[in-house]
């Protein structure tokens, strides 16, 4: 058949003539991103469970190897028997867990205790640096009495409801661009010079813009979202739609896959990955685009508490806001992870993870 | 697709005229890994097609299954020429192609599913096949979670369930242990004896295929040019751990092989040349 010959040509020509898009700018984002959270997540676990193992396989050898040997078997009391060292292996990790937790809570304050102390000895000035114990009555305020603009709830709720819409309509138009572009060449061809040219400009300095032309309301905001997201989306998905296995392609349609269902159940499946990658940067990116927007101008949300609380030299009000910022963040990444995990069940766990 | 009321019912299952096929180099250079191949596979037919490595075996599967166009020459299956990917066909690559995101069952339901077979029916045929492949139990395991041999059953599953009459295998069981390997041998040619579907059989393992094709066919080293090719005339029905045992199967193979040994040498001989 004419296009499904034309569609092996095109597949056939993509590794030697790659110049349709700018590669690098995906590979750019699913490095970023994949540093990050490899920083953030990955490598803290990693770590976190290469050390329980390690901690266990030492206890597992003074157990082995005979009593007596190092401090470390002087530490446990080691079981020689089996169900003795999965025991000792289980406490081991949980203590280091415990450790770990405390340690952090200890830092934790710590800083926190260190920032009231320099404020209140007036060793930073404490108008502009401001103090903990005055963010959180700030906070405990807004939460039980309410803002200037209304409870903080309802402030909460439009950045997040801006956030979420705006992050919705990036991510479908970044997926469904990004993998129409990477199955059709002649898309690519035509669109990508703009494509790139849209990506160049710094996107952030649309916030005004769009504020002039869709007013005070969410859809300005929505509208800084959405061309935040769609770029780190459609590059990542664009990527994933070129990078397919070209065997599992060539095997979906000698199974009798047409165009439509080779790119549906072989090309989509495996551009999720890399699809999600980006999700979850550009997640923070709408945040960002709804925040900035509210900033410069808006009659409601986290962002208009923000420059509110500038305008009247409230420096506990903006660090108030970040910091409910900060939680709403995690609690979305929290969500986006607990999605990522129940899709890529079929994905072998990565080495030094649990399952 | 091919409609296969077009066919003529006497014309060969697969034939190759001619065929060439080159490939452009990721440097630029021009790679001709088949060379004026003829080859003809009658209408249920078993085939056996060995050849030193990288002479081209492969390629000349993917340009009868019609996911490659050759370069120069004709292929034809049923008489008709190769255009697209024919519903007839099934495939087993040699490398590892079954969806890593679908279960064992899904993946052998892929075939009937992508062919617009209800799910019901789809499935119950599904179960047939991983009974058969001996993967019964394994339905809901996604394939990371099997071994390589497991895979490549599933990939076996997947083909056969789609009842095809033209039969592509590349070195299908070699990634199996020698029991199962047995097995499956003769589960495929009861299955083709009773399908009569025509059998192009890649491996690197004369006896395998001495004792399963009708005809076995030696490529030379790369580019892939037929050889020679040997009709195998040993009686059917054949178990293919007994017939190695008989006199004219060792005949046979002492033929074959001074014929093979010749161009696995040359094979050989180049790979050291260019490695040096
Ligand atoms: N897409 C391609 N582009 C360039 N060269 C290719 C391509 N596919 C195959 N070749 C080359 O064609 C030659 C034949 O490859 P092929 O895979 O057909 O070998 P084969 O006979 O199947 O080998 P093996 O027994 O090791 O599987 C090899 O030299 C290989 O490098
Ligand atoms: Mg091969």
């Amino acid at each position: 058949m004419p296009p499904e010959n034309a569609a092996a040509a095109a597949a056939s020509q993509t590794k030697d003539a790659e110049d349709a898009m700018d590669i690098h700018q995906a590979e750019q984002t699913k490095h970023a991103e994949q540093t990050e959270r490899a920083e953030q997540t990955k490598h803290a676990e990693q770590t976190k469970r290469a050390e329980q193992t390690k901690r266990a396989e030492q206890a597992n050898e003074a157990g082995g190897a005979g009593r007596g040997q190092g401090t470390k078997g002087a530490e446990r009391p080691a079981d020689p028997a089996r169900g003795g060292r999965t025991q000792a292996r289980a406490r081991a990790a949980r203590n280091r867990r415990l450790v770990v937790y405390a340690t952090r809570v200890l830092l934790l304050i710590a800083v926190l205790a260190l920032w009231e102390v320099l404020a209140r000895t007036k060793t930073i000035d404490p108008f502009n640096f401001s103090m903990p114990s005055k963010i959180w009555d700030q906070i405990t305020q807004w939460a039980l009495h309410g803002t200037a603009q209304g409870s903080l709830w309802e402030q909460i709720w439009y950045t997040l409801y801006e956030a979420l819409f705006g992050w919705i309509i990036g991510v479908i138009g970044g997926v469904v661009l990004g993998i129409a572009l990477g199955r059709v060449r002649f898309l690519a061809d035509v669109l990508g010079p703009y494509i790139k040219v849209l990506n160049a400009l710094p996107r952030i300095v649309l916030a005004p813009i769009f504020l002039i032309w869709f007013g005070l309301g969410p859809a300005s905001k929505v509208a800084s979202a959405v061309v935040l997201v769609f770029f780190p989306v459609f590059f990542n998905a664009f990527q994933g739609a070129r990078e397919v296995d070209r065997n599992l392609v060539a095997n979906a349609r000698i199974l009798g896959a047409g165009n439509r269902r080779v790119t549906l159940q072989v090309v989509i499946p495996s551009a999720t990955s890399w699809i999600f990658t980006s999700l979850h940067v550009s997640f923070g990116f709408a945040l960002i685009g709804a925040i900035v927007g509210e900033y410069i101008g808006a009659t409601k949300g986290l962002g208009l508490l923000v420059s509110a609380s500038q305008g009247t030299f409230n420096a506990a009000g903006v660090y108030a806001a970040m910091v409910i910022l900060a939680v709403v963040a995690l609690l979305a990444e929290g969500l986006l992870t607990f999605a990522e995990k129940r899709l890529f069940r079929w994905k072998p766990a990565e080495p030094g993870a649990d399952r | 697709m091919i409609t296969s009321g077009k066919r003529h019912s006497d014309a060969p299952a697969i034939e190759l005229r001619g065929a060439s096929k080159v490939f452009r180099t990721p440097s630029g250079g021009l790679h001709t890994a088949v060379r004026d191949l003829d080859l003809t596979v009658e209408q249920g037919e078993f085939v056996a097609v060995v050849g030193p490595t990288g002479c081209g075996k492969s390629t000349t599967l993917t340009l009868v299954s019609g996911l490659e166009e050759p370069t120069e020459g004709e292929v034809l299956v049923g008489g008709v020429p190769v255009e697209g990917i024919g519903p007839e066909v099934g495939f087993v690559f040699q490398q590892d192609a079954v969806f890593p995101w679908r279960t064992v069952l899904s993946n052998v339901m892929a075939g009937p599913r992508f062919r617009g077979v209800p799910t019901a029916q789809a499935k119950e045929r599904a179960r047939e096949w991983l009974a058969r492949v001996g993967l019964a139990s394994f339905e809901d395991r996604y394939p990371h979670q099997l071994s390589g041999g497991m895979r490549k059953r599933v990939a076996l599953a997947q083909t056969f369930v789609n009842d095809p009459s033209i039969l592509l295998m590349d070195e299908p069981f070699s990634a199996l242990d020698v029991q199962t390997r047995a097995l499956m041998s003769d589960e495929l040619l009861e299955l083709w004896g009773g399908t009569g579907s025509s059998v192009v059989f890649v491996t690197h393992d004369l006896e395998e295929a001495i004792a399963l094709a009708d005809k076995v066919v030696v490529m030379t080293a790369g580019p892939a040019t037929v050889k020679q090719t040997f009709p195998i005339d040993l009686p059917r029905p054949r178990k293919v751990e007994s017939v190695r045992l008989e006199p004219r199967f060792v005949e046979i193979y002492r033929e074959i092989w001074s014929s093979l040994g010749e161009e696995v040498r040359i094979t050989r001989e180049r790979g050291a040349a260019s490695a040096a």
